[in-house]
């Protein structure tokens, strides 16, 4: 087994995640006639986050320090399974998608007990939005990938996505267009972005995701803030892996076209940030049980087919 | 008694028996008046009560007053709106009204009060919760302390507590009126320098018997309208940023500070500081200045309506906006609301047509709504519309003449009653002289000291997450309630 394109793709993953809430973020200042922040931004503030002390409530216990780090090491050993422009990463094995899973739901475990270890009113809020979501959100994400495996035959996401072509589009375009929606309306649910959340609201009450980690600071909201790139990276590769099948022989020229994909999901995710206004709370599952009618439904056609 | 808004009168004649001042207060309250001040003021050892009631639909104003030596008879439990008045004298006068279901401090200006500290509802049950927000905020706000009974999302009820911002306004007008009077008026909410500027004008004016030039009434009116537009934009523009519409909030934050600039083009200040003084104004417009003030108006306002129009056209933003943080008319009515928040509910009041004055006669403006966040905000819409509409009127037809008139002392033992529309709503400056001519009590009455409370009755039943649109909506000022 060659050991340096997996690796080379697992860096250049580890590298690049940052890169995308930078390309969101100018997209949107664009559509708000401003010139926006830096695209790297998040790589200076990650460094800046590094070298500070960070600073911790009285109430808090070792459960509020393990969180982040439980939590990125979740997401750093998700990306061993997650297929790279359809190849293969470190580890591939028949029903991998079900560990995926298990990752992000220990990563979202632990965040949202840290939350509840500060005692704050505002944290558990979040908290228990965010369990509230995840209820709909998961079911949603698995059923989807279950619907994947059905129409490739594969169980591993490797298997599933490598598997994937042109032809398999041409013969089963409304089952994988069904899966494209679900998992995207998932992304944007999974990586509070509008119109399930605004990641870019400073009020407290409003908030899902931000108001559980707006108590750690330092090393730890940077590990949060790379966390969350990497989720953003995780489930905007598999909507990429989709919609391009891979098409030329060659390893490197189906990576190029992979990070420009993904790169085209950021501006995409921008581009809907910027023309539609968030959904009130109690609406987001609504918003959520849709994905999830999307995936039953491209199940139900691939098991009548 | 019947007294004219904006003209002088004998404080003398308004003096009733205690007994049928509470009577006639309440028949007066009872029959389609509003409380537009009620306080105390000292005289000898004992307090003088006086009382302002409007009639919007006559724009009649009566004032009465009576000598109380102690406790009195609250009026709070037949008339909500009059809850924070009677609190309020209350606490600066020590004057107990009987029967008023809580006496809680308003602003913590006694000795030993510590803003903050004080009893709050409490809600109790297995799932209840609260959730306590500020003084200290986010964003760059003003302190406000906010704390909500909830059940899950749901908000049973919130508390405002205010006051962290007393800076003991009123008492700085006594023995005035002097060189730094007008500025502490233009102070009292700094996002409405030229409404609180011109309310204290009037009074002055007033209790002097100078007309102001009609040039200088309509200069005026140019810079209220300016504010409004300034204002109403820049709320509209949050409002978006709450529902994270981007576009929006951006175009309606930048055209705000074009609205601005534009009063800084007149006298020189983005805010409006420094244009008015009691007589007239301080800057005239020259042709030149008046032809660009023209051309900016109109490349504004059609941005403005660009801008705007994004939010009534984007389902998500009125499916936020509608139904939210509903204030019945009732409500309205009942809490005596002011302003733009009033004329959403269905309430029928603008000062610059109830008691239209100076470059306001003849005004019409009729906006209603259902109270929700969408009313809120397609008033203000309508209202941009209309005071654009103003302001061009008036660049094309400015008359001619002085700027100013100048005022001589102020006539002694009298009192005036100032109502302004200010953006906010209608603000009530209430003047009373000693037999030395010089300013005996000024009572200011700020739009958000009625209206705070329709904050916390458009939460109840409603989403905690919905508490920023519908504060944004309202967006009410800290210091001008406390003063």
């Amino acid at each position: 087994m060659e050991i340096v394109k997996p690796l080379t793709q697992y860096l250049a993953v580890m590298l690049l995640s940052p890169l995308l809430p930078g390309v969101i973020n100018r997209v949107k200042a664009f559509f708000g006639g401003r010139r926006g922040q830096p695209l790297l931004q998040l790589y200076f503030d990650l460094y800046k986050l590094f070298l500070k002390t960070p600073v911790y409530s009285r109430t808090t216990t070792w459960v509020f320090k393990a969180g982040p780090v439980v939590g990125v090491s979740a997401l750093v050993a998700a990306l061993a399974v997650l297929p790279f422009a359809g190849r293969p990463s470190f580890l591939t094995f028949e029903g991998d998608f079900i560990f995926l899973l298990y990752l992000l739901g220990l990563a979202r475990f632990v965040t949202v007990l840290a939350a509840l270890d500060t005692g704050s009113a505002f944290e558990g809020m979040g908290a228990s939005r965010e369990m509230q979501f995840a209820v709909f959100a998961e079911p949603a994400f698995f059923l989807g990938l279950a619907a994947l495996a059905r129409v490739t035959g594969q169980s591993s996401l490797a298997g599933m996505f490598g598997a994937l072509t042109g032809d398999i589009w041409r013969t089963a375009a409304p089952v994988l267009a069904l899966l494209t929606a679900s998992l995207l309306i998932v992304l944007l649910a999974e990586n509070s972005r509008v119109p399930a959340d605004d990641p870019n609201t400073h009020l407290e009450l409003t908030m899902i995701h931000e108001v559980m980690v707006l108590d750690h600071s330092g090393p730890e909201l940077a590990y949060i803030l790379y966390g969350a790139a990497l989720k953003l990276w995780l489930f905007g590769s598999l909507i990429a892996c989709m919609v391009l099948p891979r098409h030329s022989g060659s390893w490197a020229l189906n990576s190029a076209l992979f990070i420009l994909m993904m790169l085209g999901m950021a501006v995409a995710v921008g581009v809907l940030e910027s023309i539609i206004a968030r959904l009130r709370l109690t609406k987001v599952p609504y918003l959520l049980i849709t994905a999830f009618a999307f995936s039953a439904l491209a199940l139900i056609f691939q098991m009548g087919r | 008694m019947k007294v004219g808004h904006l003209s002088s009168f004998d404080f003398g004649s308004a003096d009733l028996d205690s007994s049928i001042f509470f009577e006639t207060a309440a028949s007066r309250l009872g029959s389609g008046g509003r409380a537009l001040a009620y306080f105390a003021v000292p005289e000898g050892k004992a307090h003088r009560l006086v009382m302002a009631v409007g009639f919007d639909r006559e724009g009649r104003v009566e004032v009465y007053s009576t000598l109380v030596h102690g406790p009195f008879k609250a009026l709070t439990p037949s008339f909500p709106q009059l809850h924070l008045f009677e609190r309020e004298i209350f606490e600066q006068a020590g004057l107990k009204p009987e029967g008023h279901p809580w006496l809680k401090p308003i602003r913590f200006n006694t000795p030993g009060a510590e803003p903050g500290i004080a009893d709050y509802f409490t809600v109790h049950g297995s799932q209840v919760h609260e959730v306590a927000v500020g003084p200290v905020h986010a964003g760059v706000i003003e302190p406000g302390h906010f704390r909500f009974q909830c059940h899950g999302e749901r908000v049973f009820h919130l508390e405002i507590m205010l006051g962290y911002q007393h800076r003991g306004l009123e008492k700085r007008f006594i023995g005035g009126p002097d060189g730094r009077s007008i500025h502490y008026a233009e102070t009292l909410a700094g996002d409405t320098a030229i409404g609180h500027g011109w309310a204290y004008c009037g009074a002055v004016e007033a209790l002097c018997g100078v007309n102001v030039p009609p040039r200088a009434q309509i200069l005026r009116g140019i810079m209220l309208e300016l504010e409004r537009l300034a204002n109403h934009t820049g709320d509209l523009g949050a409002m978006a940023g709450d529902v994270a519409y981007l576009p929006a909030a951006s175009f309606c934050g930048r055209l705000r500070g074009d609205f601005l600039n534009m009063s800084a083009l007149v006298c020189g200040s983005r805010f409006g500081r420094n244009m008015l003084k009691p007589g007239g104004v301080n800057f005239d417009l020259d042709s030149a200045l008046m032809q660009e003030l023209k051309l900016r108006l109109e490349n504004a306002s059609r941005d403005v309506g660009n801008a705007v129009s994004l939010l009534w056209e984007t389902a998500s933003v009125t499916d936020r906006f509608e139904g939210t943080g509903v204030v019945s008319k009732q409500v309205a009515e009942g809490l005596g609301l002011v302003g733009p928040t009033a004329r959403a509910s269905g309430v029928g009041l603008d000062t610059r047509r109830n008691f239209s004055s100076g470059p306001y006669e003849g005004f019409t403006l009729s906006v209603s709504g259902s109270g929700d966040v969408y009313s809120r905000a397609y008033v203000r819409w309508l209202e941009i519309q209309k005071s654009s509409e103003l302001i061009g009127g008036w660049l094309n037809a400015l008359p001619a003449g002085p700027v100013e008139a100048e005022c001589g002392g102020l006539k002694p033992d009298s009192a005036a009653v100032s109502l302004v529309e200010g953006w906010r709503g209608q603000i009530c400056h209430f003047a009373l002289t000693g037999s030395d001519g010089k300013l005996r009590y000024y009572k200011i009455v700020d739009p958000s000291f009625h209206n705070w409370q329709a904050l916390a009755m458009a939460l109840r039943g409603g989403e905690i997450s919905d508490f920023p649109l519908c504060n944004k909506s309202f967006n009410l000022s800290y210091c001008g309630r406390d003063l």
